[in-house]
């Protein structure tokens, strides 16, 4: 049995809880929340203990591995803290707020030689997996666009009282909702090089985006577009589709479907049918221990402990690859505060401008 | 309980196949008279029962059941509770704390709450619970809801922590306060059962995917097939058609085969689906 604690009891802590608690291998020996009153009501009622400080949990148990689940800005400390004591750490996206602090957890996790996971969970949807196969096998040819898109209802209204209203601690939808759709691409084709015409944009927030779009431009001269906005009601949750093209025809993907549409002439030895192909969920779908809100959440817990239990180094979604997601988004931050080319209105030369008033991303990034 | 209960999926854009499809629904049903026409005819071809999430637009279908007590005499609720999304939406933008003061009528028993820090009282959590059933409950009000259902997120996200008295507390409270049934919605019916029983609830109504493919049925078929045989419990088949993956006639022999199966709900956004799906359960229900 893998002894693991969890710390952050969010939205996304009460899932892993749930799951990690029915998960055949494993024993939740501790949570750890700041929130006394939840930590108290889940003792009450589930006997398991609980930490209102982690270190304190970490000094006290004999742990395996840690879940962290808390707000990004305390991703660093807490990451480096458990690796130090040599356990394996699952981490929630987005992984951290400084790169260089990505990538110096990163190496330190491989120097101990502990498993490591950033929950980036559409690495483990099976549509999106089946996607990555048929891309792998080049069923779309030399792929020569990717879009991404990712809408839903988090901020409705001029209104946020929690973290995910500060950019400071990873809110905002570049980090919520965004670091999604660029993970799901650096997954399927590969990190990009370079990022153009990075918008961050405010709907409802006073001091975060709300909306963030964004050119990606790939090595070998692919080209990308990414769209999120978290203000979207008109979806009921987070509904990610990317679709790529290729010389071979186009592939549209979510969490329900791949769609495929391949050429006549291309003569594809892998894709299943010329034209429009269709294939749902149904056919992907791999059976979990225990279900809740999609097997994708349950799955990329039990990759973890099956890495932790098999000795496995490589993992599907490592510190590793969740810092190149962290690279875009720095990127596409330090892009939104860049020069713009002003239309020419044709009484006067074109001119480059730069940025509105520069105060941009002071005013949005809290910088 | 009926044998057939008529669903409401189609009606909130939820569709596990396709989003596409989900959106297309979606905007046809945003027209409340759609889903009153649609409810219509599964009402007239003989299903008298209507298991709804507690969504906000369900109020307005409340609000015309009223207005027509003649024309729906027979019609029965089964509430499923609550509307996940909506909670899951207020806690990311407000946070827990205010987000529980937003759909508890009494600031009482949150503040009690709050205030007690670490050693808050089981009596304010309980009471609580029932503060939100009956939040969740309003819009029912003098329609009749014989039985009422614990939403699947919830009830595996209890089930997942252990939280096993919050069955216990919501199945009290349902049965007096609105002299109903309990029901339990789960993607891990296995595991459920055996917690059910654990607290005491006797042969309880358990609503489940119950399909020929295996589809969301955690443990696997063959253990759903025979818990479904073996244990003591109501089964209430969900997703039988495995979002269309199945053959009608296929899906429903299967589910008509497994004999403990009391009653089978499902969602359809035509007429001609209502009625077909209905003819084939009849017809595989007659042996």
């Amino acid at each position: 049995m893998l002894n693991v604690g969890l710390i952050g009891l969010g939205k996304m802590g009460l899932s892993h809880l749930a799951i990690v608690n029915t998960h055949p291998a494993v024993k939740l020996v501790g949570i750890c929340d700041s929130a006394s009153y939840l930590c108290s009501i889940l003792h009450k009622y589930t006997g398991i203990e609980v930490f209102s400080n982690y270190r304190e949990m970490l000094n006290k148990k004999s742990l395996d591995a840690v879940i962290i689940a808390t707000p990004s800005r305390f991703h660093g400390e807490m990451v480096r803290e458990a690796l130090n004591r040599g356990l394996h750490v699952f981490c929630e996206k987005p992984f951290c707020l400084d790169v260089s602090d990505g990538l110096d957890l990163a190496e330190l996790a491989e120097r101990k030689g502990v498993v490591n996971q950033v929950g980036y969970h559409y690495r483990f949807v099976g549509a999106f997996n089946e996607a990555k196969r048929l891309l792998d096998a080049h069923a779309l040819g030399r792929l020569h666009h990717v879009r991404v898109e990712a809408y839903g209802p988090v901020v409705l209204r001029p209104k946020g009282a929690t973290w995910r209203s500060k950019g400071s601690e990873g809110g905002g939808c570049l980090y919520d909702y965004a670091c999604h759709a660029i993970d799901i691409v650096n997954y399927l084709v590969g990190r990009p090089d370079a990022v153009s015409g990075t918008v961050l944009n405010r709907i409802f927030s006073r001091d975060v985006d709300d909306e963030v779009y964004a050119t990606m431009h790939f090595a070998d001269g692919m080209t990308g577009m990414i769209a999120a906005n978290w203000s979207d009601d008109s979806l009921r949750r987070m509904s990610t589709q990317v679709t790529l093209w290729g010389t071979n025809g186009r592939m549209v993907v979510d969490r329900q479907e791949v769609k495929t549409y391949i050429r006549a002439a291309a003569g594809s030895a892998v894709a299943a049918k010329e034209g429009w192909d269709i294939r749902h969920t149904t056919d992907f779908h791999s059976d979990v221990w225990y279900y809740l809100r999609g097997e994708e959440y349950s799955a990329q817990l039990d990759h973890f402990f099956q890495c932790i239990v098999e000795g496995r180094r490589e993992n599907i979604s490592s510190f590793e690859s969740a810092v190149q997601t962290d690279c875009v988004v720095s990127a596409m931050l330090q892009n939104a505060g860049e020069a713009w080319r002003q239309v020419d209105s044709g009484s006067r030369s074109p001119t480059l401008s730069p940025n509105g008033s520069g105060g941009f991303l002071s005013a949005v990034m809290g910088r | 309980m009926d044998r057939i209960l008529f669903g409401d999926n189609q009606f909130f854009g939820i569709n596990h196949m396709s989003e596409e499809k989900a959106r297309a629904q979606a905007i046809r049903f945003a027209d409340i008279q759609e889903i009153i026409d649609l409810l219509d005819a599964a009402y007239d071809s003989g299903i008298h029962v209507f298991m709804c999430t507690t969504h906000d637009r369900i109020a307005e279908v409340c609000a015309h059941v009223r207005l027509h007590p003649e024309r729906y005499s027979k019609l029965e609720f089964y509430p499923c509770m609550p509307y996940a999304h909506k909670y899951a939406n207020a806690v990311t933008e407000h946070g827990t704390i205010e987000a529980l003061k937003r759909f508890l009528p009494a600031e009482g028993a949150l503040s009690a709450l709050v205030r007690g820090g670490v050693s808050v009282a089981r009596r304010d959590v309980e009471g609580m619970a029932r503060l939100l059933v009956d939040a969740e409950m309003k819009m029912f009000s003098g329609l009749k809801t014989p039985v009422i259902f614990l939403q699947n997120v919830v009830t595996d996200l209890l089930l997942g922590m252990g939280i096993k008295d919050a069955f216990r507390i919501f199945a009290d409270h349902v049965r007096d306060r609105y002299k109903a049934e309990p029901g339990f919605i789960t993607m891990n019916l296995p595991r459920l059962l055996d917690v059910l029983e654990q607290v005491g609830i006797e042969n309880p109504i358990v609503c489940a995917n119950m399909n020929k493919l295996g589809f969301r049925m955690c443990g696997g078929i063959d253990q759903y097939e025979k818990v479904i045989a073996s244990r003591k419990f109501r089964p209430v088949a969900m997703s039988v058609l495995a979002s269309g993956a199945i053959d009608p006639r296929e899906a429903i022999e299967y589910v008509c085969s497994q004999k403990k199966i009391e009653s089978i709900v499902f969602g359809a956004s035509s007429k001609s689906n209502i009625l077909n799906t209905k003819r084939l359960i009849d017809e595989y229900s007659v042996a």
